[in-house]
């Protein structure tokens, strides 16, 4: 009864989105205001249906309702409840209409809280995202309905891969989608104002709030993945440039730049026709991530089970989406001139934004090239290579060093023309901060680190330049502390948002730079009661011994840990870490859950290997230095999209949009 | 319309066709994203020479391969899909004295009794078997899992590699011309 | 001298970016045979897996691979002769570091193209003189009364 309710819910909400792609969007060509305003109702109770689905689907799960095949195929009765649930989107079909639930609830926002949007853009941004959903809603209703029923149905399902049983993979997806959908709102308005004609500083103010929330969620989304990558795959790196990880990795480099040249449209009126275009291929991207993902031209350790069927419904889906947005903006976007206002010289905030923009772009552009090429590459005959992490690390990390000087100097300058030479001689401070980073980066390690001694500079000029910045704006030491106090209250909070987001860059440079230079590796066979030296700690193997988990048997090992050299007598341990390897029957599959101990500078981690044949067990313990800050500085870059976010002039909106704004020109 | 709008959509055009143009040869069967090219076609096999696993008469070595036209099968007791494949390599012995081609294992990664014991009861299709256990040949012959199967021609060259399980399709449309060829 | 070999293999471990799944019977006692083989084994791909380095990888095909790397390393082979007998048997396909030839060059200089191009377009936009929108239209005697009177002066200024 419930899999009906949910599969019928799909069908109107199908049914829903095709009304909603059409009417409004007629309605608002001929002016008809009452059409257009169903749109609001239209999307709200498109969410509304998907949210039951949604539930629906959740109830099977939860229940273990093995008659649905999806929950047959993806669940078992003795998963722990927060994985039956997170289960429900660990699988293609439950994954899509998790999918489609954000893509209704984005658009039920901006229904609901778009009352000071012109009812015509409205109608169109609404109309957008409705084709987007109705697409989706006919893709799973055709080729991926998680409502099919199994008939008999079997006793208890075939279970959640054990990788998947995991809380910090639980919150990964849904993070991720609130994040790469929640990018369809700009893409919905960047196509509604081509149809409009007309992209100006109100459009830029409405557009942001949506992409900023969109941006901080694929920020923790990503950053989720990695940390759990980290910690539960057993061999300690964050970042594979896997085909899958990029397709997340690639709208986010553009989105940040949509991020900044919406800020040049709203503040500046200059950048539209750029704006549009990043919106686009923002959104853009995120489909084609969908589509690599789950149509089997890649393959992948995070790939669905593939279908070339879903594959070439998915691709039709993305050459609609892309092929006709791209096609209206090379025949409306010539329209969209910058009014005299706009004009800007090189050395400028807006010219710092315009690198910021190409920069991004081109390294998106180059993950994107290494992604591909492989298969391309096949495609036409020329053999099979791999593009591994050695080539991003040689043809992306490059791009990022002027970025992350800019980073700094660009909140700096002034608009339309800025004093670059006063803007870096402001920044001395932050030189000077930078300088003594890497030094002592070259101090702790040899000359031959250069590399990693540049990263610790960067990070560190990032951060301080935040710093500098902040510090200059409130006068601080220049006028009496009260004032400069005064002044930092009323500071705007797009501005502290800013400022904690760039810092929080610098941050997480500092991190990666440090915990991928700077790492101590010790792997030894241990006997129970011997020490283990590493980086400063000392590590006892107490014993290993048999534990049962709810759906596994698993090998833990009681390992005690001990500040500096090896103690002579009994010494109360800092910590005592239980590494496991982990067997899990149903699944037939087997993990390693390494035990971390987590300081503010490091991580002490251990994983558990193969036994020997005389009562030793193999070790392997790694001391990873700030790698907590690569996450934490993820998360600080999300509170400052957050503090940003709670700006009053964005819930306010705009102002309404003056009728003197410069129209279209003719193309 | 000005140039450089039309260069996101020309550019997505080229990226859109370049899809469907993989997805197609994909599921056609053409391509298989997965599969891994030999990179020894064309060229001599490696030296190397193995003794037979216990119990069985004849092992393997380079100089078996030369004067005959072979068809070298990767296989291993452990391995799932060699299980599978294994009744069309008995029916493969059967046509080899006809068909001209000498039929040859390499027992890949395994253990002589496991072996034993399912040969025993399963038959063996070999006319020779070399014992691998520490993937040396493996290695040489560029083998990355079981089962793989090789073609190697009279001159001792490899002239074909299929990695997986035999199939009837496989060895009705690319293994038998291919043997039928290398006859002449 | 032990406080010497000791950094020595501390700067040698730092040296390696991440975690591994060698055993410590792979593990061989020249410390910089070993340096060299961890560095070599981390630019080959796992065959088996997707997208790990044999370094990396837990898998029996990348521990064989792992030996085959130090035994070539204890016959003298240098680094890229090493590496060259691997691809020799398995392809560029286990370069995790494709190689630079011919097939590879766009894949290897494309981001600099795309670069230099984007530079090259900024600039040229830069150069050629944006186009002034027009000029309002000049005010007519009537509108520049009005315009006086709105701005409270007493006399019309001369047009705009």
């Amino acid at each position: 009864m419930i899999p009906e309710l949910g599969h019928y819910a799909l069908v109107l909400a199908l049914l829903v989105a095709a009304y909603q792609s059409v009417a409004p969007l007629l309605a608002a060509a001929r002016g008809n205001a009452l059409v257009m305003a169903t749109a609001v109702p239209a999307a709200q109770s498109q969410f509304i249906l998907i949210a039951t689905a949604f539930a629906a689907l959740t109830y099977c799960y939860v229940t273990s309702d093995f008659t649905v095949a999806n929950v047959a195929a993806n669940s078992h009765t003795a998963k722990p409840l927060l994985y039956k649930i997170s289960g429900v989107w660990g699988n293609h079909e439950g994954s899509l209409l998790l999918w489609v639930l954000i893509l209704t609830l984005f658009g039920a926002a901006v229904a609901t809280f778009g009352a000071n949007l012109p009812p015509a853009l409205r109608a169109r941004v609404l109309s957008v995202q409705g084709m987007i959903g109705a697409g989706f809603l006919a893709f799973m209703l055709f080729t991926s309905n998680p409502f099919l029923r199994l008939d008999p149905p079997p006793t208890d399902g075939r279970g959640l891969n054990p990788l998947l049983q995991d809380p910090g993979l639980a919150f990964h997806p849904p993070f991720l989608y609130l994040g790469y959908v929640g990018f369809s709102m700009a893409f919905s308005f960047a196509v509604a104002a081509l149809i409009e004609g007309r992209v100006d500083a109100a459009w830029a103010r409405w557009v942001r709030p949506w992409t900023l929330a969109a941006w901080g969620f694929l920020t923790v989304g990503i950053a989720l993945g990695s940390w759990w990558a980290y910690y539960e795959l057993g061999w300690g790196g964050f970042w594979f440039w896997d085909p899958v990880e990029n397709a997340s990795f690639m709208p986010w480099l553009v989105g940040t730049a949509l991020l900044h040249s919406a800020v040049v449209v709203e503040k500046r009126d200059a950048l539209k026709s750029w704006t549009i275009l990043l919106a686009i291929l923002t959104f853009g991207l995120s489909l084609i991530g969908t589509f690599l993902v789950r149509s089997g031209v890649l393959t992948s350790v995070h790939a669905f089970a593939v279908d070339p069927e879903r594959g070439i419904f998915i691709l039709a889906l993305l050459l609609l989406a892309i092929g006709g947005s791209l096609t209206l903006y090379a025949w409306r976007a010539p329209a969209l001139r910058s009014s005299g206002a706009g004009l800007f010289k090189p050395i400028s905030r807006e010219g710092a934004m315009v690198l910021n923009n190409l920069l991004l772009s081109v390294a998106a552009a180059t993950v994107f090239l290494g992604t591909l090429y492989p298969l391309f590459l096949d495609i036409v005959g020329g053999g099979k290579i791999s593009v591994g992490a050695p080539y991003f690390n040689s043809t992306f990390v490059p791009l990022m060093v002027p970025l992350l000087a800019a980073v700094a100097i660009g909140p700096m300058l002034a608009w339309k023309r800025g004093d670059l030479p006063g803007v870096l001689s402001r920044l001395y401070v932050a030189f000077a901060a930078a300088v003594f980073a890497a030094l002592l980066g070259l101090w702790i390690a040899d000359w031959r680190r250069a590399l990693a001694a540049l990263g610790l500079g960067l990070g560190a000029w990032v951060v301080a330049g935040s710093v500098v910045e902040w510090a200059g704006r409130i006068q601080l030491f220049r006028v009496p502390l009260g004032d400069s106090a005064r002044r930092a209250f009323g500071l705007p909070r797009s501005f502290y948002g800013m400022s904690i987001a760039h810092a929080a860059l610098g941050i997480v440079v500092l991190g990666i730079t440090a915990s991928s230079a700077w790492q101590t590796e010790v792997i030894k066979v241990v006997r129970p009661d011997e020490w283990l030296p590493v980086a400063g700690y000392s590590l006892r193997l107490r014993d290993v011994r048999e534990v049962h988990g709810p759906n596994y048997v698993a090998q833990q090992a009681r390992v005690d840990v001990v500040r500096g050299a090896t103690p002579s007598g009994e010494v109360k341990p800092i910590v005592v870490l239980e590494p496991e390897k982990r067997r899990y029957p149903v699944e037939g599959n087997s993990t390693t859950e390494a035990a971390i101990h987590t300081t503010f500078l490091a991580d002490l981690y251990v994983v558990l290997g193969d036994p020997d044949a005389n009562g030793g067990w193999v070790v392997r313990a790694y001391y990873n230095p700030l790698v907590p800050w690569i996450w934490g500085g993820a998360i600080v870059m999300f509170f400052g999209g957050l503090v940003s976010l709670s700006d009053r002039r964005h819930r306010v909106g705009a102002p309404k949009r003056s009728a003197s704004s410069v129209p279209a020109a003719a193309a | 319309m000005r140039l450089r709008f039309i260069v996101p959509a020309f550019l997505f055009v080229l990226l859109g066709a370049g899809f469907v143009y993989a997805l197609v040869a994909i599921q056609s069967g053409k391509k298989d994203p997965s599969a891994v090219p030999s990179a020894l076609i064309g060229k001599p096999a490696p030296e190397f020479a193995l003794p037979a696993p216990q119990g069985f008469p004849a092992g393997l070595s380079a100089a078996d391969l030369k004067g005959k036209v072979t068809i070298l099968n990767v296989f291993a007791s452990w391995c799932p899909p060699c299980h599978v494949e294994h009744p069309l390599l008995l029916d493969l012995a059967k046509e080899a004295t006809n068909g001209g081609f000498q039929l040859v294992g390499l027992n890949w990664k395994d253990k002589d009794e496991k072996l034993a014991a399912w040969f025993k009861e399963a038959g063996n299709p070999f006319a020779r078997i070399g014992a691998d256990p520490d993937n040396r040949v493996g290695i040489d012959f560029g083998v990355y899992g079981a089962p793989e199967t090789f073609i190697i021609d009279r001159d001792a060259k490899i002239v074909y590699r299929y990695a997986g399980p035999l199939t009837q399709e496989l060895l009705r449309d690319e293994i038998r011309p291919l043997l039928a060829k290398l006859k002449k | 001298m032990m406080r010497r070999l000791i950094l020595v293999l501390a700067l040698i471990f730092a040296a390696l970016p991440a975690l591994a799944a060698i055993a410590p019977d792979e593990i061989m006692s020249d410390p910089a045979l070993e340096a060299r083989a961890r560095g070599i084994t981390k630019q080959l791909r796992c065959l088996v897996c997707q997208n790990q380095s044999i370094d990396d990888s837990n898998a029996p095909l990348a521990r064989d691979l792992r030996l085959l790397v130090r035994e070539r390393l204890k016959a003298g082979d240098g680094d890229d002769a090493a590496i060259a007998y691997v691809v020799a048997r398995y392809g560029d396909f286990v370069l995790l570091r494709p190689p630079i030839k011919a097939t590879t060059w766009l894949l290897w200089f494309g981001p600099a193209v795309i670069l230099l191009g984007g530079v090259v377009f900024l600039w040229l936009r830069v150069r050629r003189p944006k186009v002034a929108p027009a000029a309002p239209a000049p005010l007519d005697p009537e509108e520049e009364k009005k315009l006086a009177a709105l701005m409270g002066e007493s006399q019309p200024k001369a047009g705009p």
